[in-house]
Protein backbone atom coordinates (compact mmCIF):
# COMPACT_ATOMS: atom_id res chain seq x y z
CA UNK A 1 0.00 0.00 0.00
CA UNK A 2 1.14 3.12 -0.77
CA UNK A 3 1.35 5.68 2.02
CA UNK A 4 1.89 9.10 0.68
CA UNK A 5 -1.06 8.63 -1.36
CA UNK A 6 -3.36 7.36 1.79
CA UNK A 7 -2.50 10.27 3.43
CA UNK A 8 -3.35 12.70 1.03
CA UNK A 9 -6.56 13.29 -0.97
CA UNK A 10 -7.85 9.69 -0.38
CA UNK A 11 -8.88 10.59 2.88
CA UNK A 12 -10.55 13.45 2.74
CA UNK A 13 -14.24 13.24 4.26
CA UNK A 14 -16.11 13.23 0.32
CA UNK A 15 -14.01 9.92 0.22
CA UNK A 16 -15.77 8.18 3.03
CA UNK A 17 -18.95 5.96 1.79
CA UNK A 18 -21.59 7.85 4.54
CA UNK A 19 -22.79 11.27 4.39
CA UNK A 20 -21.33 11.60 7.93
CA UNK A 21 -22.80 15.17 8.88
CA UNK A 22 -25.83 14.13 7.92
CA UNK A 23 -25.84 11.19 10.60
CA UNK A 24 -24.04 12.79 12.96
CA UNK A 25 -26.79 15.14 13.39
CA UNK A 26 -29.09 12.37 14.32
CA UNK A 27 -26.72 11.89 17.52
CA UNK A 28 -27.59 14.74 19.95
CA UNK A 29 -24.26 13.96 22.14
CA UNK A 30 -22.59 14.69 19.65
CA UNK A 31 -23.43 18.83 19.82
CA UNK A 32 -22.08 18.31 23.12
CA UNK A 33 -17.87 18.98 23.90
CA UNK A 34 -16.46 17.28 26.35
CA UNK A 35 -13.30 18.93 28.26
CA UNK A 36 -14.15 21.66 26.35
CA UNK A 37 -12.98 20.56 22.90
CA UNK A 38 -14.73 18.77 20.34
CA UNK A 39 -16.37 15.12 21.16
CA UNK A 40 -14.44 12.80 19.53
CA UNK A 41 -15.91 9.67 20.51
CA UNK A 42 -13.58 6.60 19.77
CA UNK A 43 -14.91 4.11 22.57
CA UNK A 44 -17.89 2.20 20.38
CA UNK A 45 -16.65 -1.18 21.43
CA UNK A 46 -17.83 -0.33 24.23
CA UNK A 47 -21.12 1.14 23.88
CA UNK A 48 -22.41 3.27 20.80
CA UNK A 49 -24.12 6.59 20.83
CA UNK A 50 -27.68 6.65 20.60
CA UNK A 51 -29.53 8.39 17.31
CA UNK A 52 -32.79 10.30 17.88
CA UNK A 53 -35.15 7.96 16.66
CA UNK A 54 -33.95 5.21 19.02
CA UNK A 55 -34.15 7.68 22.15
CA UNK A 56 -37.84 8.84 20.83
CA UNK A 57 -38.37 5.23 20.41
CA UNK A 58 -37.65 4.25 24.11
CA UNK A 59 -39.47 7.57 25.16
CA UNK A 60 -42.28 7.24 23.19
CA UNK A 61 -43.47 3.51 24.80
CA UNK A 62 -43.28 4.97 28.58
CA UNK A 63 -45.58 8.46 27.27
CA UNK A 64 -47.65 6.82 24.97
CA UNK A 65 -48.43 3.17 25.92
CA UNK A 66 -46.64 2.30 29.21
CA UNK A 67 -48.55 -1.22 29.50
CA UNK A 68 -47.12 -4.10 30.08
CA UNK A 69 -47.35 -7.18 27.12
CA UNK A 70 -48.86 -10.57 26.55
CA UNK A 71 -52.02 -10.11 30.01
CA UNK A 72 -53.73 -7.06 29.07
CA UNK A 73 -56.76 -6.86 27.09
CA UNK A 74 -57.42 -3.26 26.56
CA UNK A 75 -55.33 -1.39 23.53
CA UNK A 76 -52.59 -0.08 25.16
CA UNK A 77 -51.55 -3.74 25.80
CA UNK A 78 -52.30 -5.06 22.64
CA UNK A 79 -50.21 -2.49 20.85
CA UNK A 80 -47.33 -2.93 23.26
CA UNK A 81 -47.43 -6.47 22.27
CA UNK A 82 -47.85 -6.23 19.15
CA UNK A 83 -44.99 -3.57 19.12
CA UNK A 84 -42.65 -5.89 21.35
CA UNK A 85 -43.40 -8.81 18.33
CA UNK A 86 -42.68 -6.72 15.94
CA UNK A 87 -39.24 -6.15 17.59
CA UNK A 88 -38.46 -9.47 17.43
CA UNK A 89 -39.40 -10.18 13.97
CA UNK A 90 -37.24 -6.80 13.11
CA UNK A 91 -34.20 -8.59 14.81
CA UNK A 92 -34.49 -11.59 12.77
CA UNK A 93 -35.02 -10.55 9.58
CA UNK A 94 -31.96 -8.45 10.61
CA UNK A 95 -29.63 -11.27 11.16
CA UNK A 96 -30.85 -13.34 8.25
CA UNK A 97 -32.94 -15.77 11.18
CA UNK A 98 -35.77 -18.20 9.20
CA UNK A 99 -38.26 -20.06 10.50
CA UNK A 100 -35.89 -23.05 12.13
CA UNK A 101 -34.42 -20.45 14.62
CA UNK A 102 -36.00 -17.79 17.26
CA UNK A 103 -35.10 -14.29 18.77
CA UNK A 104 -35.33 -14.01 22.41
CA UNK A 105 -34.53 -11.25 24.39
CA UNK A 106 -32.34 -10.87 26.82
CA UNK A 107 -30.20 -8.01 29.14
CA UNK A 108 -27.39 -8.45 27.08
CA UNK A 109 -24.38 -10.52 25.60
CA UNK A 110 -23.82 -11.88 28.90
CA UNK A 111 -27.02 -13.14 29.72
CA UNK A 112 -27.56 -14.66 26.38
CA UNK A 113 -24.33 -16.49 26.84
CA UNK A 114 -25.23 -17.71 30.16
CA UNK A 115 -28.47 -18.73 29.07
CA UNK A 116 -27.12 -21.15 26.86
CA UNK A 117 -24.37 -21.82 29.58
CA UNK A 118 -27.18 -22.78 32.11
CA UNK A 119 -30.07 -24.31 30.09
CA UNK A 120 -27.53 -27.09 27.57
CA UNK A 121 -24.43 -26.89 28.81
CA UNK A 122 -25.57 -27.97 32.41
CA UNK A 123 -27.99 -29.86 30.74
CA UNK A 124 -26.20 -32.22 28.82
CA UNK A 125 -22.73 -32.03 29.12
CA UNK A 126 -20.35 -34.04 31.41
CA UNK A 127 -17.04 -35.76 32.12
CA UNK A 128 -15.59 -36.65 29.17
CA UNK A 129 -17.31 -33.97 27.29
CA UNK A 130 -15.12 -30.98 25.43
CA UNK A 131 -16.03 -26.79 25.07
CA UNK A 132 -13.73 -25.36 22.71
CA UNK A 133 -13.01 -21.58 23.02
CA UNK A 134 -10.39 -19.12 21.83
CA UNK A 135 -7.79 -17.31 23.63
CA UNK A 136 -9.35 -14.10 22.05
CA UNK A 137 -12.86 -14.28 23.88
CA UNK A 138 -14.00 -11.38 26.11
CA UNK A 139 -14.63 -12.89 29.40
CA UNK A 140 -18.61 -13.08 28.73
CA UNK A 141 -17.39 -15.97 26.50
CA UNK A 142 -15.07 -17.79 28.66
CA UNK A 143 -16.05 -17.42 32.08
CA UNK A 144 -19.58 -18.78 31.94
CA UNK A 145 -18.23 -22.02 30.27
CA UNK A 146 -15.22 -22.07 33.00
CA UNK A 147 -18.23 -22.41 35.78
CA UNK A 148 -19.92 -24.64 33.21
CA UNK A 149 -17.11 -27.02 32.78
CA UNK A 150 -16.45 -27.33 36.66
CA UNK A 151 -20.37 -27.97 37.37
CA UNK A 152 -20.29 -30.77 35.19
CA UNK A 153 -16.58 -32.02 34.53
CA UNK A 154 -16.47 -31.70 30.88
CA UNK A 155 -13.58 -29.65 29.75
CA UNK A 156 -12.43 -26.82 28.19
CA UNK A 157 -10.06 -26.55 25.19
CA UNK A 158 -8.52 -23.67 23.62
CA UNK A 159 -8.05 -22.68 19.82
CA UNK A 160 -4.48 -21.01 20.64
CA UNK A 161 -3.56 -17.16 18.91
CA UNK A 162 -0.65 -16.46 17.39
CA UNK A 163 2.03 -13.32 18.47
CA UNK A 164 -0.40 -11.08 16.49
CA UNK A 165 -3.55 -11.59 17.61
CA UNK A 166 -5.00 -14.12 15.44
CA UNK A 167 -5.89 -17.39 15.46
CA UNK A 168 -3.75 -20.58 14.93
CA UNK A 169 -6.49 -22.07 12.64
CA UNK A 170 -4.17 -24.65 11.30
CA UNK A 171 -4.32 -26.77 14.17
CA UNK A 172 -7.80 -26.82 14.27
CA UNK A 173 -8.81 -30.50 13.62
CA UNK A 174 -6.74 -31.27 17.12
CA UNK A 175 -8.29 -29.35 19.20
CA UNK A 176 -12.01 -29.67 17.78
CA UNK A 177 -12.63 -33.24 17.97
CA UNK A 178 -15.16 -35.83 18.53
CA UNK A 179 -15.37 -35.03 21.98
CA UNK A 180 -16.20 -31.42 21.64
CA UNK A 181 -19.96 -30.86 22.05
CA UNK A 182 -19.70 -26.61 21.72
CA UNK A 183 -17.45 -24.24 19.96
CA UNK A 184 -17.96 -20.97 21.45
CA UNK A 185 -15.72 -18.00 19.52
CA UNK A 186 -16.20 -14.74 19.13
CA UNK A 187 -16.70 -13.10 15.36
CA UNK A 188 -14.83 -10.17 15.53
CA UNK A 189 -12.28 -9.56 18.44
CA UNK A 190 -12.58 -6.42 21.15
CA UNK A 191 -9.41 -6.02 21.68
CA UNK A 192 -8.20 -6.20 17.97
CA UNK A 193 -11.25 -6.27 15.79
CA UNK A 194 -10.13 -9.60 14.46
CA UNK A 195 -12.47 -11.54 12.70
CA UNK A 196 -11.44 -15.21 12.58
CA UNK A 197 -13.17 -18.02 9.70
CA UNK A 198 -15.86 -18.55 11.18
CA UNK A 199 -17.09 -20.78 8.50
CA UNK A 200 -14.02 -22.85 8.77
CA UNK A 201 -14.78 -23.70 12.56
CA UNK A 202 -18.66 -23.84 12.19
CA UNK A 203 -18.11 -26.14 8.82
CA UNK A 204 -15.43 -28.52 11.30
CA UNK A 205 -17.55 -28.74 14.57
CA UNK A 206 -20.68 -29.29 13.02
CA UNK A 207 -18.91 -32.29 10.87
CA UNK A 208 -17.62 -33.64 14.66
CA UNK A 209 -21.75 -32.82 16.20
CA UNK A 210 -20.36 -29.96 18.24
CA UNK A 211 -22.94 -26.73 18.60
CA UNK A 212 -21.43 -23.34 17.70
CA UNK A 213 -22.06 -20.57 19.66
CA UNK A 214 -20.88 -17.30 18.43
CA UNK A 215 -19.92 -13.99 20.30
CA UNK A 216 -21.36 -11.18 17.90
CA UNK A 217 -21.38 -8.40 20.53
CA UNK A 218 -18.61 -6.01 18.17
CA UNK A 219 -19.25 -7.89 15.13
CA UNK A 220 -23.20 -7.53 14.47
CA UNK A 221 -23.30 -3.93 15.05
CA UNK A 222 -20.59 -3.58 12.28
CA UNK A 223 -21.42 -6.02 9.64
CA UNK A 224 -24.23 -7.57 7.65
CA UNK A 225 -25.08 -11.01 9.26
CA UNK A 226 -26.93 -13.81 7.70
CA UNK A 227 -27.13 -17.22 10.56
CA UNK A 228 -29.03 -18.92 8.06
CA UNK A 229 -26.17 -18.84 5.86
CA UNK A 230 -23.65 -18.81 8.45
CA UNK A 231 -25.12 -21.88 9.96
CA UNK A 232 -24.25 -20.94 14.10
CA UNK A 233 -26.37 -22.82 16.14
CA UNK A 234 -26.56 -19.67 18.69
CA UNK A 235 -25.40 -15.70 17.87
CA UNK A 236 -25.25 -13.51 20.92
CA UNK A 237 -25.10 -9.53 21.18
CA UNK A 238 -26.28 -6.52 22.74
CA UNK A 239 -28.31 -3.70 21.77
CA UNK A 240 -26.71 -0.78 23.39
CA UNK A 241 -23.32 -1.41 20.86
CA UNK A 242 -25.84 -0.80 17.61
CA UNK A 243 -27.03 2.37 18.36
CA UNK A 244 -29.50 0.89 20.97
CA UNK A 245 -30.44 1.15 24.50
CA UNK A 246 -28.81 -0.85 27.49
CA UNK A 247 -30.14 -3.69 28.90
CA UNK A 248 -31.83 -5.43 25.84
CA UNK A 249 -29.59 -7.89 23.94
CA UNK A 250 -30.22 -11.12 22.27
CA UNK A 251 -29.49 -14.39 22.11
CA UNK A 252 -30.61 -16.02 18.12
CA UNK A 253 -30.99 -19.53 18.44
CA UNK A 254 -31.92 -22.61 16.19
CA UNK A 255 -35.08 -24.00 17.72
CA UNK A 256 -34.28 -27.58 18.20
CA UNK A 257 -31.37 -26.79 20.64
CA UNK A 258 -33.64 -24.09 21.97
CA UNK A 259 -36.37 -26.03 22.70
CA UNK A 260 -34.54 -29.13 24.66
CA UNK A 261 -33.22 -26.56 26.76
CA UNK A 262 -34.27 -25.48 30.08
CA UNK A 263 -34.80 -21.84 30.80
CA UNK A 264 -32.49 -19.55 33.18
CA UNK A 265 -35.55 -17.61 34.37
CA UNK A 266 -38.43 -19.16 36.26
CA UNK A 267 -42.03 -17.40 37.15
CA UNK A 268 -44.64 -15.28 35.59
CA UNK A 269 -45.08 -14.97 31.22
CA UNK A 270 -42.96 -17.90 30.42
CA UNK A 271 -45.62 -20.77 31.88
CA UNK A 272 -48.47 -22.30 30.26
CA UNK A 273 -49.94 -24.10 32.99
CA UNK A 274 -49.05 -24.22 36.69
CA UNK A 275 -50.45 -26.44 39.37
CA UNK A 276 -49.50 -26.67 42.97
CA UNK A 277 -46.36 -28.61 42.82
CA UNK A 278 -45.64 -28.28 39.33
CA UNK A 279 -45.52 -25.95 36.03
CA UNK A 280 -45.27 -26.38 31.78
CA UNK A 281 -44.04 -24.25 29.73
CA UNK A 282 -44.60 -22.02 27.04
CA UNK A 283 -43.00 -22.61 23.64
CA UNK A 284 -39.64 -21.07 22.25
CA UNK A 285 -39.21 -18.11 22.70
CA UNK A 286 -41.65 -17.21 25.30
CA UNK A 287 -40.04 -19.82 27.74
CA UNK A 288 -37.22 -17.81 28.16
CA UNK A 289 -38.40 -14.47 29.02
CA UNK A 290 -39.98 -15.24 32.33
CA UNK A 291 -41.53 -11.96 34.34
CA UNK A 292 -41.92 -8.36 32.28
CA UNK A 293 -39.21 -7.62 29.63
CA UNK A 294 -37.65 -4.72 28.77
CA UNK A 295 -40.36 -3.84 26.31
CA UNK A 296 -39.50 -0.48 25.91
CA UNK A 297 -35.55 -1.21 25.21
CA UNK A 298 -36.66 -3.80 23.13
CA UNK A 299 -38.87 -1.83 20.76
CA UNK A 300 -36.37 0.82 20.91
CA UNK A 301 -33.47 -1.96 19.81
CA UNK A 302 -36.01 -2.40 16.76
CA UNK A 303 -35.91 0.90 15.85
CA UNK A 304 -31.88 1.01 15.95
CA UNK A 305 -32.15 -1.80 13.40
CA UNK A 306 -34.45 0.09 11.00
CA UNK A 307 -31.62 3.13 11.47
CA UNK A 308 -29.09 1.27 11.09
CA UNK A 309 -30.47 -1.16 8.02
CA UNK A 310 -31.28 2.83 6.09
CA UNK A 311 -27.72 3.67 6.39
CA UNK A 312 -27.02 0.18 5.15
CA UNK A 313 -24.63 -2.11 6.54
CA UNK A 314 -22.16 -3.10 3.98
CA UNK A 315 -22.00 0.79 3.58
CA UNK A 316 -21.10 1.12 7.25
CA UNK A 317 -18.59 -1.91 6.36
CA UNK A 318 -16.58 0.20 4.23
CA UNK A 319 -16.98 3.70 5.99
CA UNK A 320 -15.00 1.67 8.74
CA UNK A 321 -12.55 0.50 6.42
CA UNK A 322 -11.37 3.83 5.49
CA UNK A 323 -11.44 5.07 8.48
CA UNK A 324 -9.10 2.31 9.75
CA UNK A 325 -7.09 2.16 6.69
CA UNK A 326 -6.61 6.18 7.96
CA UNK A 327 -5.71 5.47 11.77
CA UNK A 328 -3.07 2.61 10.72
CA UNK A 329 -1.72 5.10 8.40
CA UNK A 330 -1.54 7.96 10.85
CA UNK A 331 -0.15 5.31 13.90
CA UNK A 332 2.37 3.90 11.66
CA UNK A 333 3.99 7.59 11.41
CA UNK A 334 4.44 7.74 15.18
CA UNK A 335 7.65 5.88 16.47
CA UNK A 336 6.31 5.18 19.97
CA UNK A 337 3.40 3.89 19.17
CA UNK A 338 2.97 0.01 19.56
CA UNK A 339 -0.24 -1.29 17.76
CA UNK A 340 -1.68 -5.25 18.23
CA UNK A 341 -3.43 -7.34 15.79
CA UNK A 342 -2.92 -8.61 12.38
CA UNK A 343 -1.27 -6.28 10.05
CA UNK A 344 -4.02 -7.47 7.15
CA UNK A 345 -6.66 -4.92 7.89
CA UNK A 346 -8.95 -6.64 6.03
CA UNK A 347 -9.12 -9.63 8.44
CA UNK A 348 -10.00 -6.31 10.53
CA UNK A 349 -13.03 -4.39 11.90
CA UNK A 350 -12.77 -0.90 13.11
CA UNK A 351 -10.95 -1.52 16.16
CA UNK A 352 -7.48 -0.15 16.54
CA UNK A 353 -5.38 -1.18 20.35
CA UNK A 354 -1.94 0.32 20.82
CA UNK A 355 0.32 1.22 23.75
CA UNK A 356 2.20 4.88 23.27
CA UNK A 357 6.03 3.56 24.88
CA UNK A 358 5.33 2.64 28.36
CA UNK A 359 3.21 5.07 29.33
CA UNK A 360 0.46 3.10 31.34
CA UNK A 361 -2.74 2.91 29.16
CA UNK A 362 -4.91 4.31 31.68
CA UNK A 363 -2.38 7.71 31.67
CA UNK A 364 -2.30 7.78 28.21
CA UNK A 365 -6.55 7.14 27.98
CA UNK A 366 -6.40 10.35 30.83
CA UNK A 367 -4.36 13.00 28.39
CA UNK A 368 -6.80 11.86 25.77
CA UNK A 369 -9.65 12.85 27.45
CA UNK A 370 -8.37 16.53 28.32
CA UNK A 371 -8.14 16.74 24.29
CA UNK A 372 -11.87 15.89 23.91
CA UNK A 373 -10.81 12.02 22.62
CA UNK A 374 -12.80 8.99 24.23
CA UNK A 375 -10.85 5.77 24.00
CA UNK A 376 -10.94 2.52 26.13
CA UNK A 377 -7.78 1.80 28.19
CA UNK A 378 -7.62 -1.60 30.34
CA UNK A 379 -7.68 -5.15 29.44
CA UNK A 380 -10.34 -5.06 27.64
CA UNK A 381 -11.94 -7.96 29.92
CA UNK A 382 -9.50 -10.04 27.62
CA UNK A 383 -6.96 -11.10 30.31
CA UNK A 384 -5.71 -14.20 28.43
CA UNK A 385 -5.25 -12.04 25.05
CA UNK A 386 -3.45 -9.38 26.87
CA UNK A 387 -0.87 -12.23 28.30
CA UNK A 388 -0.06 -13.34 24.59
CA UNK A 389 0.20 -9.69 23.69
CA UNK A 390 3.20 -9.19 27.01
CA UNK A 391 1.25 -6.09 27.79
CA UNK A 392 -1.15 -5.52 31.19
CA UNK A 393 -3.66 -3.22 28.69
CA UNK A 394 -3.92 -1.26 26.02
CA UNK A 395 -4.93 2.10 24.68
CA UNK A 396 -8.18 1.18 21.90
CA UNK A 397 -9.90 2.99 19.61
CA UNK A 398 -12.80 1.78 18.34
CA UNK A 399 -14.88 3.07 15.26
CA UNK A 400 -18.34 3.80 14.12
CA UNK A 401 -20.98 5.02 11.04
CA UNK A 402 -20.62 8.39 12.41
CA UNK A 403 -16.83 8.51 12.94
CA UNK A 404 -14.46 10.95 10.43
CA UNK A 405 -10.99 11.22 10.07
CA UNK A 406 -11.25 14.09 11.96
CA UNK A 407 -11.83 12.23 15.57
CA UNK A 408 -8.78 10.25 14.43
CA UNK A 409 -6.84 13.52 13.99
CA UNK A 410 -7.72 14.28 17.23
CA UNK A 411 -6.57 11.05 18.74
CA UNK A 412 -3.14 11.20 16.66
CA UNK A 413 -2.49 14.81 17.14
CA UNK A 414 -3.26 14.08 20.95
CA UNK A 415 -0.27 11.56 21.62
CA UNK A 416 2.14 15.20 21.65
CA UNK A 417 -0.18 15.87 24.92
CA UNK A 418 1.45 12.38 26.22
CA UNK A 419 4.67 13.41 25.08
CA UNK A 420 5.34 16.64 26.58
CA UNK A 421 4.59 14.97 29.79
CA UNK A 422 5.90 11.56 29.89
CA UNK A 423 8.67 12.22 27.10
CA UNK B 1 -6.78 23.83 36.31
CA UNK B 2 -5.23 21.36 33.73
CA UNK B 3 -5.01 17.89 34.47
CA UNK B 4 -0.71 18.87 34.11
CA UNK B 5 -1.52 20.89 37.15
CA UNK B 6 -3.89 18.77 39.13
CA UNK B 7 -2.56 15.35 38.31
CA UNK B 8 0.87 15.14 36.13
CA UNK B 9 2.76 17.24 38.32
CA UNK B 10 6.54 17.01 38.28
CA UNK B 11 6.29 16.04 42.18
CA UNK B 12 3.99 12.93 41.13
CA UNK B 13 6.43 12.30 37.87
CA UNK B 14 9.04 11.96 39.88
CA UNK B 15 7.56 9.18 42.33
CA UNK B 16 6.47 7.55 39.41
CA UNK B 17 10.05 7.05 37.50
CA UNK B 18 11.90 6.87 40.98
CA UNK B 19 13.11 2.88 41.65
CA UNK B 20 14.55 3.45 45.14
CA UNK B 21 11.45 1.80 46.22
CA UNK B 22 10.19 -0.10 43.42
CA UNK B 23 11.95 -3.77 44.52
CA UNK B 24 10.92 -6.60 46.59
CA UNK B 25 11.70 -7.46 49.55
CA UNK B 26 13.48 -11.03 50.91
CA UNK B 27 12.13 -12.21 54.18
CA UNK B 28 9.48 -9.29 54.20
CA UNK B 29 7.44 -9.35 57.84
CA UNK B 30 4.51 -8.27 55.40
CA UNK B 31 4.07 -8.58 52.08
CA UNK B 32 0.42 -8.17 49.98
CA UNK B 33 -1.25 -7.91 46.85
CA UNK B 34 -3.15 -5.56 45.40
CA UNK B 35 -5.00 -5.10 42.40
CA UNK B 36 -7.76 -2.68 40.53
CA UNK B 37 -8.99 -5.07 37.95
CA UNK B 38 -11.01 -2.66 35.82
CA UNK B 39 -7.87 -1.41 35.23
CA UNK B 40 -4.89 -3.48 35.64
CA UNK B 41 -3.27 -2.36 38.37
CA UNK B 42 -1.33 -4.84 39.81
CA UNK B 43 0.84 -3.83 43.23
CA UNK B 44 2.67 -6.20 45.50
CA UNK B 45 3.93 -4.23 48.88
CA UNK B 46 6.73 -5.15 51.45
CA UNK B 47 6.91 -4.37 54.53
CA UNK B 48 10.02 -4.80 57.06
CA UNK B 49 9.20 -4.51 60.59
CA UNK B 50 11.69 -4.38 63.10
CA UNK B 51 10.76 -3.76 66.77
CA UNK B 52 7.74 -2.12 65.82
CA UNK B 53 9.27 -0.35 63.66
CA UNK B 54 9.12 -0.15 59.78
CA UNK B 55 12.73 -0.63 58.71
CA UNK B 56 12.17 -0.98 54.64
CA UNK B 57 8.93 -0.95 52.86
CA UNK B 58 8.87 -1.31 48.73
CA UNK B 59 6.35 -1.55 46.19
CA UNK B 60 6.45 -4.21 43.07
CA UNK B 61 4.41 -4.72 39.88
CA UNK B 62 2.50 -2.94 37.19
CA UNK B 63 0.13 -0.02 37.53
CA UNK B 64 0.07 3.74 35.69
CA UNK B 65 1.85 6.72 37.05
CA UNK B 66 -0.70 7.83 39.38
CA UNK B 67 -0.94 4.08 41.61
CA UNK B 68 3.01 3.76 41.17
CA UNK B 69 3.92 7.53 42.70
CA UNK B 70 1.57 7.45 45.24
CA UNK B 71 3.05 3.18 46.11
CA UNK B 72 6.16 5.26 45.85
CA UNK B 73 5.25 8.07 48.29
CA UNK B 74 3.86 5.45 50.85
CA UNK B 75 6.67 3.74 51.14
CA UNK B 76 9.04 6.91 51.82
CA UNK B 77 6.30 8.52 54.26
CA UNK B 78 6.71 4.76 56.37
CA UNK B 79 10.58 4.38 56.77
CA UNK B 80 11.10 4.39 60.80
CA UNK B 81 7.69 4.57 61.76
CA UNK B 82 5.96 2.87 63.46
CA UNK B 83 2.35 0.94 62.81
CA UNK B 84 0.32 3.02 65.16
CA UNK B 85 2.37 6.04 62.69
CA UNK B 86 1.88 4.14 59.66
CA UNK B 87 -1.64 3.31 60.38
CA UNK B 88 -2.13 7.14 61.12
CA UNK B 89 -0.77 8.66 57.88
CA UNK B 90 -3.20 5.57 56.03
CA UNK B 91 -5.96 7.21 57.89
CA UNK B 92 -4.98 10.82 56.80
CA UNK B 93 -4.52 10.20 53.39
CA UNK B 94 -7.73 8.17 52.90
CA UNK B 95 -9.44 11.05 54.42
CA UNK B 96 -7.48 13.31 52.33
CA UNK B 97 -8.90 11.56 49.03
CA UNK B 98 -11.92 10.18 50.28
CA UNK B 99 -13.53 12.68 52.99
CA UNK B 100 -12.34 15.91 51.45
CA UNK B 101 -10.47 16.40 54.73
CA UNK B 102 -7.50 19.12 54.83
CA UNK B 103 -4.27 16.61 55.51
CA UNK B 104 -1.95 17.67 58.47
CA UNK B 105 1.30 15.56 57.07
CA UNK B 106 4.75 16.19 58.72
CA UNK B 107 6.86 18.28 57.16
CA UNK B 108 8.91 15.51 56.21
CA UNK B 109 6.20 13.62 54.57
CA UNK B 110 4.55 16.87 53.27
CA UNK B 111 4.95 15.37 49.25
CA UNK B 112 2.10 13.12 50.28
CA UNK B 113 0.07 16.41 49.58
CA UNK B 114 0.87 16.27 45.87
CA UNK B 115 -1.44 13.41 45.46
CA UNK B 116 -4.63 15.80 47.02
CA UNK B 117 -5.38 16.79 43.66
CA UNK B 118 -6.58 13.34 42.29
CA UNK B 119 -9.41 14.18 44.37
CA UNK B 120 -10.72 15.99 41.28
CA UNK B 121 -10.58 13.19 38.76
CA UNK B 122 -12.84 10.14 40.62
CA UNK B 123 -11.93 7.55 38.74
CA UNK B 124 -8.36 7.74 39.72
CA UNK B 125 -8.92 7.86 43.21
CA UNK B 126 -8.85 4.34 43.21
CA UNK B 127 -5.43 4.34 41.57
CA UNK B 128 -3.73 6.32 44.11
CA UNK B 129 -5.68 4.44 46.90
CA UNK B 130 -4.81 0.65 45.99
CA UNK B 131 -1.04 0.75 47.50
CA UNK B 132 -3.00 2.37 50.27
CA UNK B 133 -6.09 -0.48 50.55
CA UNK B 134 -3.10 -2.58 50.57
CA UNK B 135 -1.19 -1.33 53.43
CA UNK B 136 -4.74 -1.34 55.38
CA UNK B 137 -4.66 -4.98 54.58
CA UNK B 138 -1.58 -5.51 56.16
CA UNK B 139 -1.71 -3.10 59.09
CA UNK B 140 -5.12 -5.01 60.25
CA UNK B 141 -3.37 -8.12 60.23
CA UNK B 142 -1.04 -6.81 62.81
CA UNK B 143 -3.81 -5.77 65.20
Amino acid sequence: MNHSTLHTASYDASSLELDVSALRAQFPILKRSMRGKRFSYLDNGATSLKPEAVIAAESRYYSELSANIHRGVYEFSEQATVEYDRARENVARFIGADRNGSVIFTKGTTESVNVVAYGWARKYLGPGDEIVTTELEHHANLVPWQEACKATGARLRFIPVNPDGSLQLDGLEAVIGERTKLVAITAMSNVTGYMPDLKRVIELAHARGARVLVDGAQYVSHHPVNVSTLGCDFLVFSGHKMCGPTGIGVLYGKNDVLEAMDPLIYGGDMVSKVKRDEASYKPVPDKFEGGTPNIAGAIALGAAIDFLSEVGMQRIVEHERVLLEYLAERASRVDELVSYGPEDLSARGGIFSFNYGDVHPHDAGALLDQEGVAVRTGFHCAQPLMKVFGVTGTVRASLYLYNTTDDIDALIDGLARIKDVFG
Amino acid sequence: MSLEDDLYKEIILENYRSKKNRRKIEGATLHAEGANPSCGDDLELFLSIEDGVVADASYDGVGCSICCASANLLCESLHGRSTADAQRILGQFKGMLLDELEPEFEDEISDLEAMQGVKHYPVRIKCALLPWNTLEGLLDGVQ
